[in-house]
């Protein structure tokens, strides 16, 4: 399943993707610890696969959020470098 | 040399007129159904507050969300470049510009030279913008004066689940059948704009120092909420907070180092 | 401010009078909470059998005991023998006397799949506060999805709106914003509270009720259209929520698509209930697997 957390409002479209048939092939999860604002929750889903997906308080401001890891020049983000299935993108 | 700036914003029309670097005429009004004509009217408003004939200005710069719609200006100058400029001009000691508008707000960082080095934007979402404290304000029956001042003496921290106007006046409404206090329910609402505003600040590595302009300079509510936030004592507002970007254009038409 | 009525639904239970309840395996009920209107849903061995819409009242708790109890009532069916209760919409996790909690996305793609069949693969789901667009397999199981409840554009809401800033009841919307001369243009303004403003000015500028209405129902077609291309957009195609009573926005959508959208295969079916009717067809397929779960609820009453 590919997965789109996020929202489209007035000043663009912002969605994190997690596509769930890789992610629930990977152990370490690591993305949940990578995040250093805890975007990343680990849950069974109603598949009863094992993967994660942003927790529900955090999709509606996800822009913000997310703001701090995305300075200028486009480095590498701490969420992508973590996942180890190539399961996670970002929208923007 | 005579300059002027001209801020087109989605409320407010700002004009300056420079004497070199000297403010020699400044007007404000609103934008109206009729912009073009508005802008003309603040332009012709400015020259006669500065005593100089229309034929006197050697530049014009236009600014703001309407910029492109003037069309007898010399240079056409983005509000990140105006503002970054602008604020500069006021304290030459600010690296980070704060600027929130009632349709849009901006984070500036400007170097020691006073060139714009990186930016952040949100436009087009009232949830980041000045309308969002005017909608809340709306919302609960009072001026939005008496609204931003009310938040300065509660200590409560309601969060607000919202993220979007519309929604956030309905949460709004729910707080008041709760019986909510509006000084507690007024800090909520500008914990919320102050918090997303920070979040955009953080994204140009805040520098001090740190100053706020545009509309929501005007507001206590905001301007405490949001130095909580940022874990800062001090913040720099310039004296006219509405007028920093037409100062701003007005010198780089000046200067000529403009390009849109 | 008043709490406006913005979508009426018949409040009314309703079941398949050609089925009967005695000789079932496995009864499973579905609940919905959504932010306007709460569905319950009864299946019969996987069977649609009934169904309530009510009012979302002021918790999750009681929408969902004001939906399931006259229901139950109706299907003359006892609180007891119901094997598996699952509860879902943005109430899910309220409802204290589900089995288990499914998100609304899955019970909507299961749902949906069973209204329309196998060949059915993208569903819109218009909401009273929020949006979503689902992409699912022939079996019903979702393959692809996005939800916005973040911003007020494209929901009820939004619609609702606009519709009190120019005093127009909503139900008169679909219908007056095709009463107009020229095809309208989209309202720029995404942000509700930006195409306010914009509405207000084009009243102002000359244009009637009907074109103002017209040019916002575009805007939110063409929003949804741009939802839709994000999960990426197939054949068949379906749409639920309470926009979906509004013609003005799914003709409009129809029309960016070039497709129609398709309805129940059983025309007694309302596209309201998808969300509860997965839920209970979850019901079913987790009792069956796991068991009934009736003995766990003993004692406990509605």
């Amino acid at each position: 399943m590919i997965a789109n957390y996020g929202y489209m409002d007035g000043s663009g479209e912002y969605y994190i993707t997690i596509d769930t048939d890789k992610c629930a092939e990977c152990r370490g999860k690591m993305c949940v610890t990578a995040c250093p604002k805890a975007l990343f929750e680990r849950v069974t889903d109603d598949y009863d696969d094992d993967v994660v997906k942003i927790a529900d308080g955090k999709v509606k401001d996800i822009r913000y959020q997310c703001m701090e890891c995305k300075p200028p020049g486009h480095p590498v983000l701490p969420c992508i470098a973590a996942c180890t299935p190539m399961a996670l993108k970002h929208s923007w | 040399m005579i300059s002027a700036g001209i801020d087109i914003g989605s409320k407010n029309i700002k004009v300056i007129i420079l004497n070199g670097k000297k403010t020699i005429g400044e007007a404000i009004r609103t934008s109206g159904e009729n912009q073009e004509k508005a802008v003309d009217e603040t332009l012709a408003l400015a020259v006669k507050n500065a005593k100089i004939d229309r034929s006197d200005i050697d530049k014009i710069a236009a600014t703001g969300i309407g910029r492109k719609t003037f069309k007898n200006a010399d240079y056409v100058i983005t509000d990140v470049t105006a503002g970054g400029r602008g604020i500069f001009e006021c304290n030459n000691s600010v690296r980070t510009g704060i600027e929130i508008g009632a349709e849009e707000s901006k984070a500036i960082r400007v170097s020691q030279t006073g060139k714009v080095t990186d930016s952040a934007v949100n436009e087009k979402c009232a949830a980041g913008s000045g309308s969002f404290v005017e909608s809340m304000a709306r919302a609960l029956g009072i001026n939005v004066k008496l609204f931003a001042e009310l938040a300065l003496s509660s200590d409560a921290t309601i969060p607000m689940n919202a993220q979007c106007a519309v929604f956030a006046e309905s949460e709004v409404v729910s707080l008041i059948a709760q019986n909510t206090s509006q000084k507690d329910i007024s800090k909520a609402v500008h914990d919320s704009i102050a918090s997303r505003v920070s979040s955009m600040a953080r994204r140009v590595k805040l520098e001090p120092k740190i100053a706020i302009f545009g509309g929501l300079a005007y507001n206590p509510g905001f301007v405490s909420a949001f130095k909580k936030n940022l874990e800062i004592e001090e913040i720099f507002i310039p004296e006219k907070p509405l007028f920093v970007d037409a100062l701003g254009a007005a010198l780089l038409a000046q200067e000529k180092t403009v390009e849109d | 401010m008043t709490q406006k009525e913005y979508w009426r639904w018949d409040e009314k239970c309703w079941k398949d009078e050609s089925m009967d309840s005695s000789d079932t395996k496995i009864i499973s009920v579905g609940i919905d909470i959504g932010s306007v209107s709460s569905e319950a849903v009864i299946c019969l061995d996987g069977k649609f059998y009934a169904s309530n819409t009510v009012r979302t009242g002021s918790n999750s708790p009681t929408s969902a005991k004001d939906a399931l109890k006259p229901l139950l009532e109706h299907a003359e069916i006892s609180y007891e023998a119901v094997d598996f209760i699952v509860g879902t919409g943005y109430g899910r996790v309220n409802i204290p006397f589900q089995d288990k909690a499914v998100t609304e996305i899955a019970c909507h793609g299961r749902g949906a799949n069973y209204m329309v069949g196998p060949s059915l693969r993208t569903i819109l789901d218009m909401g009273g506060q929020d949006c979503k667009a689902i992409h699912i397999d022939e079996r019903g199981k979702v393959t692809n999805f996005l939800m916005n409840d973040k911003c007020a554009a494209g929901t009820g809401r939004g619609m609702e709106t606009i519709a009190d800033l120019l005093k127009v009841p909503i139900t008169e919307i679909g219908d007056r914003s095709f009463q107009i001369n020229a095809p309208a243009e989209p309202i720029s303004n995404v942000c509700v509270v930006f195409a306010k403003s914009e509405a207000m000015a084009m009243v102002k500028s000359g244009k009637t009720l009907n074109e103002v209405l017209a040019s916002y129902c575009k805007a939110m077609a063409d929003r949804v259209t741009q939802l839709l291309d994000r999960i990426g957009m197939e054949k068949e195609f379906f749409i639920t929520g309470g926009i979906s009573k509004n013609r003005g926005v799914t003709e409009r959508i129809e029309e960016n698509l070039g497709i129609k959208a398709v309805k129940p295969k059983d025309e007694r079916l309302d596209a309201q209930t998808a969300g509860a009717l997965g839920a209970a067809l979850f019901g079913f397929v987790l009792a069956s697997k796991k068991g009934s779960k009736k003995d766990t609820r003993k004692g406990q009453i509605l």
